[in-house]
């Protein structure tokens, strides 16, 4: 259990009259385990019950988990009765720690479970233990591998869309008029659901027979048009969607960067006579070096978990070019509803994310302590 | 910021450049939504003809709109898809609002507490238990689904507002985080010292003395999450099905429905996005100023 205990001096340092007696405690200690007894004996009846051993009992699991935030709750205010004025320390941070705990590490064990399972939601006989045949299959799956190939092209993408955002976060921090009215147009594509670029984009203004993309590359002398036969082309199309509504965060952050550049020190390579590029080479890059690995990192997060416009889109489509792992999972999981399967390969594809990140992370740090 | 301009003098060819680059990405960022916007007044051969100035190019009809029921003749009578896309729109209203609500709540609590106090639960120490906050951010959601999905159908939490919300929360609570610790570190601490010396408890001086300076940088939290949540469709997908049903989700059934008419899906894209395109303009400050709290640090 959570017991807080100061290691050294607090920030804060509160200086508080005891308000802990031994009845206060004892109390603190009482409601813990009377509510987590509530939660329990609930608990077992409603196993019982779902087992079918018992007749009586609730028709789902709902009252146990009003009897588990319950204890939640009581943790939380025995905190306070326990440790007293280190107690309601705890409580500023115990909320979201519980909450996602809750929500989170739950989920995830169960999900661990089922990852080993034969599970069908449609089948009557429900899951069975299968070992590590789920496993099995996903090495022998070629389109699980071909998603994960195509995450590395998006994820490659990001430096296109890292160039390009910083060449308009430049610009937009140069002299220039109406500084405003273009700070809100490059904000608008960001404000866009997915689902709505889906269609305005992906769906109409890339239509090939009447699509203005498409006219516009008829004029420009392209004779057919089609964004999504080849699997090239679709998955660049993909690509520029997906840049064109998250360009705008990196252009913010970048902006936001730029903005606090020391101003003496770009004064002073101005005295000494330094030009553009050769300011931006040797002074703005470095200087940036922080942030922009730091919007680098913010962009892959984001690109990591891609998937509403494929699905919408593409469907993975053509033979599974455009599919991230994302949208691929989501499809095994509604034509054949494999819960199972599409758990492991979701937990696969977390593993691998938690060693790239790690990777990448500990790789910028490096970088940014040599620069440094 | 005018510090700049005076620092680097642009030629005019250079100015030509620079205004040229910005009004060509200016022209690819609006044009989807004027796209969208003079679609949903198109009727069928405007569309195959791929017109593109209203009045000039076709005569704007309201066929769309009125399919929708938002049209000037049919915005007084009874029509069902209205019913039904308000009952969505509002789906996502509660959802989105309630969740970031409670998002910052949470948030900005531990961010708090993360500032002020040094915790130490078991082996975690507070630099281990903001990573633990923030790890949260690489989880994709594909990986909760599943597991999710069978939970809440346990919990009937299925097709809930409440199940919608708690698992949004959990989305963007890491960036509530993320933003707010950055706030209170920059409050500064004998303020509060004040108060408790002159008696105050914990959070006493947190909701009278912190919390009101740092109510701009919890807005910006707020409207981020707000638009997170109000876009987010993977999830809802496959939580909802009719009684929490969000708007993505209506939108997304619609296009794959085999018959789209341009029109309608057009009328119904613009309303879908038109809230928070209205935010972005109003609001740009605060949604800029919470992007870019995460980018500079100290």
């Amino acid at each position: 259990m959570t017991k807080p205990t100061s290691i050294e001096r607090d920030p804060l340092y509160v200086v508080a009259p005891p308000i802990v007696t031994d009845k206060t405690k004892r109390f603190g200690h009482i409601i813990v385990w009377g509510t987590f007894t509530l939660m329990f004996l609930l608990a077992i009846i409603q196993f019982l019950n779902t087992n079918e051993h018992i007749t009586f009992g609730f028709k789902t699991w709902r009252p146990v988990l009003y009897a588990y935030i319950l204890w939640a709750c009581a943790i939380g205010y025995s905190r306070v009765l326990i440790y007293g004025e280190k107690g309601k320390r705890t409580l500023f941070v115990f909320p979201a720690v519980m909450f996602i705990l809750s929500i989170v590490i739950f989920p995830m064990l169960f999900g661990l479970y089922i990852s080993f399972t034969d599970w069908n939601l449609s089948s009557i006989d429900g899951r069975e233990f299968n070992g590590l045949d789920n496993f099995y299959q996903m090495i022998s799956d070629p389109y699980y591998w071909n998603a994960l190939k195509n995450m590395i092209y998006y994820v490659l993408a990001v430096l296109v869309e890292f160039a390009i955002a910083f060449l308009l976060a430049l610009l937009l921090n140069s002299q220039i008029r109406g500084r405003k009215f273009f700070r809100i147009a490059f904000l608008i594509p960001l404000m866009l659901s997915p689902v709505a670029v889906s269609w305005m984009v992906g769906k109409s203004m890339l239509e090939q027979r009447f699509g203005p993309v498409a006219n516009l590359g008829r004029f420009l002398g392209w004779e057919t048009p089609t964004f999504f036969s080849s699997p090239e082309i679709a998955r660049l199309t993909m690509m520029c969607m997906d840049a064109w509504t998250f360009i705008p965060l990196m252009i913010i952050m970048l902006l936001a960067g730029l903005q606090a550049l020391p101003k003496e020190v770009l004064e002073a390579a101005k005295v000494d006579g330094a030009n553009k590029w050769t300011m931006f080479k040797n002074i703005i890059f470095p200087i940036m070096l922080p942030v922009s690995l730091t919007t680098l990192v913010i962009r892959i997060i984001f690109k990591l978990k891609l998937a509403d416009i494929i699905i919408i889109v593409t469907a993975g489509g053509p033979g599974g070019a455009t599919d991230s792992v994302t949208s691929f999972i989501v499809r095994e999981y509604r034509d054949r509803s494999n819960v199972g399967y599409g758990t492991l390969l979701s937990f696969v594809y977390l593993i691998l994310i938690i060693i790239f990140m790690t990777i990448l992370i500990r790789f910028v740090n490096r970088w940014l302590q040599r620069a440094a | 910021m005018v510090a700049e301009g005076s620092l680097m003098k642009s030629s005019f060819s250079e100015k030509i450049l620079i205004y040229g680059i910005l009004l060509l990405w200016t022209f690819i960022c609006l044009f989807p939504i004027y796209w969208t916007a003079t679609t949903s007044f198109k009727t069928a051969a405007s569309v195959t003809q791929g017109l593109l100035i209203p009045w000039i190019d076709f005569e704007p009809s309201w066929k769309g709109w009125r399919n929708l029921g938002f049209s000037p003749d049919t915005i007084f009578t009874e029509s069902n898809p209205r019913e039904e896309f308000l009952a969505r729109f509002f789906n996502t209203a509660i959802i989105s609002s309630s969740a970031s609500a409670l998002a910052v709540i949470l948030g900005s609590f531990a961010a708090y507490g993360l500032s002020r106090f040094n915790y130490k639960f078991g082996f975690m120490r507070n630099p281990d238990i903001s990573f633990f906050f923030l790890s949260q951010l690489i989880l994709p959601p594909v990986v909760l689904a599943l597991p999710v999905l069978v939970l809440y159908r346990e919990l009937d939490l299925l097709d809930t507002h409440i199940g919608m919300i708690l698992l949004y929360t959990l989305t963007v609570l890491p960036i509530v985080i993320w933003i707010m610790r950055d706030q209170f570190n920059a409050v500064p601490i004998e303020l509060e010292e004040a108060a408790l010396v002159d008696g105050a408890s914990v959070w006493v001086s947190f909701f009278k003395i912190v919390l009101p300076i740092v109510l701009p940088g919890i807005a910006s939290a707020f409207i981020l999450c707000l638009i997170l949540c109000w876009n987010e469709y993977f999830l809802a997908a496959l939580i909802t099905s009719t009684d929490a049903k969000t708007m993505p989700v209506m939108v997304a059934s619609q296009i794959s429905s085999q018959s789209i008419k341009w029109w309608n899906m057009a009328a119904i894209s613009a309303a879908l996005c038109l809230p928070l395109i209205i935010v972005a303009i109003f609001l740009e400050r605060y949604i800029v100023k919470g992007m870019a709290a995460g980018a500079v640090k100290q």
